[in-house]
């Protein structure tokens, strides 16, 4: 902009020199502060084990190809046991497929979404982009093992979760040379909207604030009464209130072991003394049984003290208790795995060291009491 | 006893928290046999030992029912000296890391009970009810984990830099927390808000407290580094590259975009800082993203890549869940920014005014595109508001704490609050919420929450519409 200084007079040249200078130092400073000596230069091999995202437009997909038939079988090897055979369970996580129709696939919207009274939403329903679906089987997948399918599972289980959906045929193999075609399929594909005001960039979305209040400060249109509140038969659902409240304080927690229609005294909070017996205590000394679970994955099936995929640790010691070789027999169910005890979904065999082995068969012998 | 407490200058504060809940208890079976002859019993002493307390006038003094003196003339709590006057205490250091009194373990974070199927993809809720100010004890922070939580060695954990394409980023680099903890610090209050948070609301209502219909929202002092500084160090053409990409190392590597203006203006960082101290495990040892004002799931945990590109990512949490669907089947994508909200904290559901007359309503006012500027309160329904005070300081994206003077005169009362931020944007009703967005949108609801203050003292979660 100052190629020919000739042209300005003196003074105007003198007087925007400094300020221009002033400008191009603080921007300099400000976008590109280089701290010597730290960081250095990613490897390709680097890159390469992490940068693992696909976008929508596939890039970052590798090349590879999967079955329908192959992902089934790893299909249900893998994920059928959360997921069910057909990706409809609801057991462990939100169903997976199903309210897809022909039509849809045509449209490129999911019809049932607009319909209030259909009750659930499955990610076939949801998801607009293929990609997606493979970039997160591939980094999250399966639950207690992500990152363990090769590409070419990940195109299969893909494949075949397409295939349940509908969406490709019984024959189809999955590959990145037709996966675009694929995309065209997507039922839910033209679903997305970003014709909101929550996007804190610029250019993604339309911007549009969508609901616009206005603070009245008297006299202000009110609803005549309460339209909703929790009924009497969920007082205690979330466990006793009053023990989830200071002991201290402008106010307690209701006592909600009691019904709230006895009267006032009945909403008042429990001695201290019961309060504070509640509430967790120091883990006491003993084996690191919480550790073992975790190591172990045994906590992505089992629960304390609630059905999971299988059958809690304490329905188990209760099953086994006083039985003279039922620490022998559980042993040996976890090595070797089996199915039919608790229903029809099986455990896999375990490959757990003998040690932990002894020390969870001991613990679910004395009872599994919660560590 | 209508007339106890209608007039704050007869009123001797009641300093509720004297009493033990024994003794609250026979208060209140006492009420029921019969209040004003009680009061009398309860009282009589008082009045023989002080009627200086309340001055000269003829009318009998008023007396906080909940802090009655003995009929022998003094609280023995005062009058006999306890162990902890006449004895000698505990030495330093009794244990290396304190930990709260034993009269504070009420005080947990807690799940709600059949929310999530598991307990690795589940969430905990901060126990808002309980807290103070405006910064959450790390160890009650909100937990989300989408495939459970790990304690991460420092030593080995990288921080990776790179492009979506080579001509987006010079030099991709990989960083070691040893070279993060040398570079130019931040530290920053802000809150952080899961997009999910108050979602069980949005049909009816579906919890009792506070607890579990707004908390999933913690607040905390980050410290860690300005993302822009760590991408200068790899020369990026921001240009082009508008868009960047965060990633975790645990199991499930979530994955979020995040839009290029809020980096260039300063504001997102990494952060291996909280409160003080390193980030808990729980949420993110030892670095994690800070998208101040960003809904939850975009500060990404246990952060092992950044990657910049030139269109959004389309990840999991922004095309399966983390979508917003609306009334006429389309989902709202890359909804991120947590709209201005409040909520009232005391009073609130599940909880029991232990008598008439005076009190602090509290509670917190947050926005995600700046600061707090107003909050205000009503105890009528929404019909007649007041504006609280704020207390400071007020910080943007950040928790604000308010309160505001309140007489209760024992009759029901319906306590809301509504905040409006420096943007104009006013909290909105339910009502006002669900004629643009429906029922079944599952995030971002920041409608205006009701408490209904019954005659009893017992506090409901309630809907207005």
């Amino acid at each position: 902009m100052f190629s020919s200084p000739d042209r300005l007079c003196g003074w105007a040249l003198m007087r925007r020199l400094p300020v221009f200078l002033a400008f191009a130092l603080t921007a300099g400073a400000a976008s590109a502060q280089v701290l010597p000596g730290l960081g250095r230069p990613a490897t390709p091999k680097e890159i390469a084990a992490w940068d693992i995202d696909v976008r929508p437009d596939f890039k970052g997909l590798p090349k590879g190809a999967g079955t329908v038939a192959h992902g089934q079988d790893i299909w249900e090897a893998k994920c059928a046991s959360c997921h069910g055979v057909f990706g409809e369970s609801n057991e462990v996580f939100s169903p997976l497929i199903g309210g897809t129709t022909p039509k849809d696939i045509e449209t490129g919207r999911v019809a049932r979404l607009a319909d209030g009274s259909f009750p659930g939403r499955t990610t076939l329903m949801r998801v607009p982009t293929v990609a997606t679906l493979w970039d997160y089987i591939n980094r999250a997948m399966p639950w207690n093992a992500p990152k363990s399918l090769k590409v070419d599972e990940v195109y299969a289980v893909t494949a075949f979760m397409l295939n349940l959906g509908g969406i490709v045929p019984d024959n189809f193999t999955l590959s990145d040379q037709n996966i675009r075609d694929v995309q065209n399929r997507m039922p839910n594909r033209k679903g997305m909207t970003t014709d909101h005001a929550m996007w804190p960039g610029k250019g993604l979305t339309s911007g549009r604030l969508d609901v616009k209040a206005v603070a009245c400060m008297s006299n202000c249109a009110t609803e005549a009464s309460v339209a909703s509140m929790l009924p009497d038969h969920a007082r205690n659902a979330h466990g006793n209130l009053a023990e989830q409240n200071r002991i201290v304080g402008a106010q307690r927690g209701a006592d909600t072991t009691r019904p709230a229609a006895l009267g006032p005294e009945a909403r008042l909070p429990a001695p201290p003394h019961r309060a504070t017996a509640q509430a967790a205590a120091a883990p006491a000394a003993g084996p690191d049984i919480n550790g073992m679970l975790a190591k172990n994955t045994c906590t992505a099936c089992h629960a304390m003290d609630r059905k999971l995929v299988g059958p809690s640790f304490r329905e188990v010691a209760e099953k086994y208790a006083g039985k003279p070789d039922s620490v022998a027999y559980l042993a040996q169910r976890i090595k070797h795995g089996g199915s039919g005890v608790w229903g029809q979904i099986p455990m896999p065999a375990q490959g757990i060291s003998a040690q932990d082995t002894q020390m969870l068969v001991q613990w679910i012998a004395e009872g599994a009491k919660r560590p | 006893m209508e007339n106890l407490c209608d007039k704050t200058g007869r009123l001797i504060k009641a300093p509720e928290n004297f009493i033990s809940p024994e003794g609250i208890r026979s208060v209140f079976a006492e009420a029921k046999a019969g209040r004003r002859g009680f009061i009398r019993q309860a009282f009589a002493a008082a009045a023989i030992a002080g009627t200086a307390v309340a001055g000269t006038g003829t009318a009998p003094p008023v007396v906080a029912a909940s802090n009655p003196v003995p009929p022998e003339g003094g609280d023995p709590n005062i009058l006999n000296l306890q162990a902890h006057t006449t004895g000698l205490g505990m030495p330093v250091v009794t244990d290396g890391y304190g930990k709260p009194s034993k009269y504070e373990q009420n005080v947990q974070r807690r799940q709600s009970p059949g929310l999530t199927q598991t307990n690795q993809a589940s969430v905990s809720f901060a126990p808002l009810q309980s807290l103070f100010g405006i910064v959450t004890p790390s160890g009650l922070h909100f937990e989300r984990h989408h495939q459970g939580w790990w304690d991460i060695d420092p030593s080995k954990h990288r921080l990776m830099l790179n492009g979506s394409d080579s001509s987006l980023m010079k030099t991709p680099k990989v960083f070691t927390m040893d070279e993060i903890m040398r570079m130019p610090s931040v530290s920053r209050f802000h809150f952080i808000e899961c997009g999910a948070n108050t979602g069980m609301e949005w049909g009816n209502v579906a919890v009792p407290t506070v607890q579990y219909s707004h908390g999933m929202i913690s607040c905390s002092e980050f410290t860690g580094v300005s993302l822009k500084l760590l991408l200068d160090q790899c020369g990026v053409d921001y240009k082009k590259a508008r868009y960047v990409l965060a990633e975790g190392a645990d199991g499930s590597s979530m994955t979020r975009t995040v839009p290029m203006e809020l980096i260039e203006n300063g504001e997102v960082f990494v952060a291996y800082g909280q409160n003080g101290e390193m980030l808990r495990p729980e949420n993110g040892y030892p670095l994690r993203l800070v998208v101040p004002g960003v809904q939850g799931v975009s500060w990404v945990k246990y952060l092992r890549r950044i990657e910049v590109g030139d269109q959004p990512y389309g990840t999991k949490d922004e095309a399966i869940h983390y979508v917003d669907l609306m009334p006429n089947g389309l989902h709202r994508q890359y909804t991120s920014t947590q709209e201005c909200k409040s909520v009232v904290t005391t009073p609130s559901g599940g909880q029991v005014l232990l008598d008439k007359g005076f009190y602090s309503i509290s509670g917190l006012a947050w926005s995600g595109r700046g600061k707090v500027t107003t909050v205000d309160v009503s105890v009528d329904g929404g019909r007649n508001w007041r504006p609280a005070r704020l207390q400071g300081p007020v910080m943007s994206k950040c928790l604000t704490r308010f309160n505001i003077d309140w007489v209760w005169d024992g009759k029901p009362a319906i306590v809301q609050s509504r905040a409006t931020d420096e943007t104009g944007y006013v909290q909105p009703t339910y009502r006002q919420l669900r004629a643009s967005r429906g029922t079944r949108s599952i995030y971002h609801n920041n409608a205006t929450q009701s408490w209904l203050v019954q005659e009893s003292g017992e506090v409901k979660n309630v809907q207005l519409s």
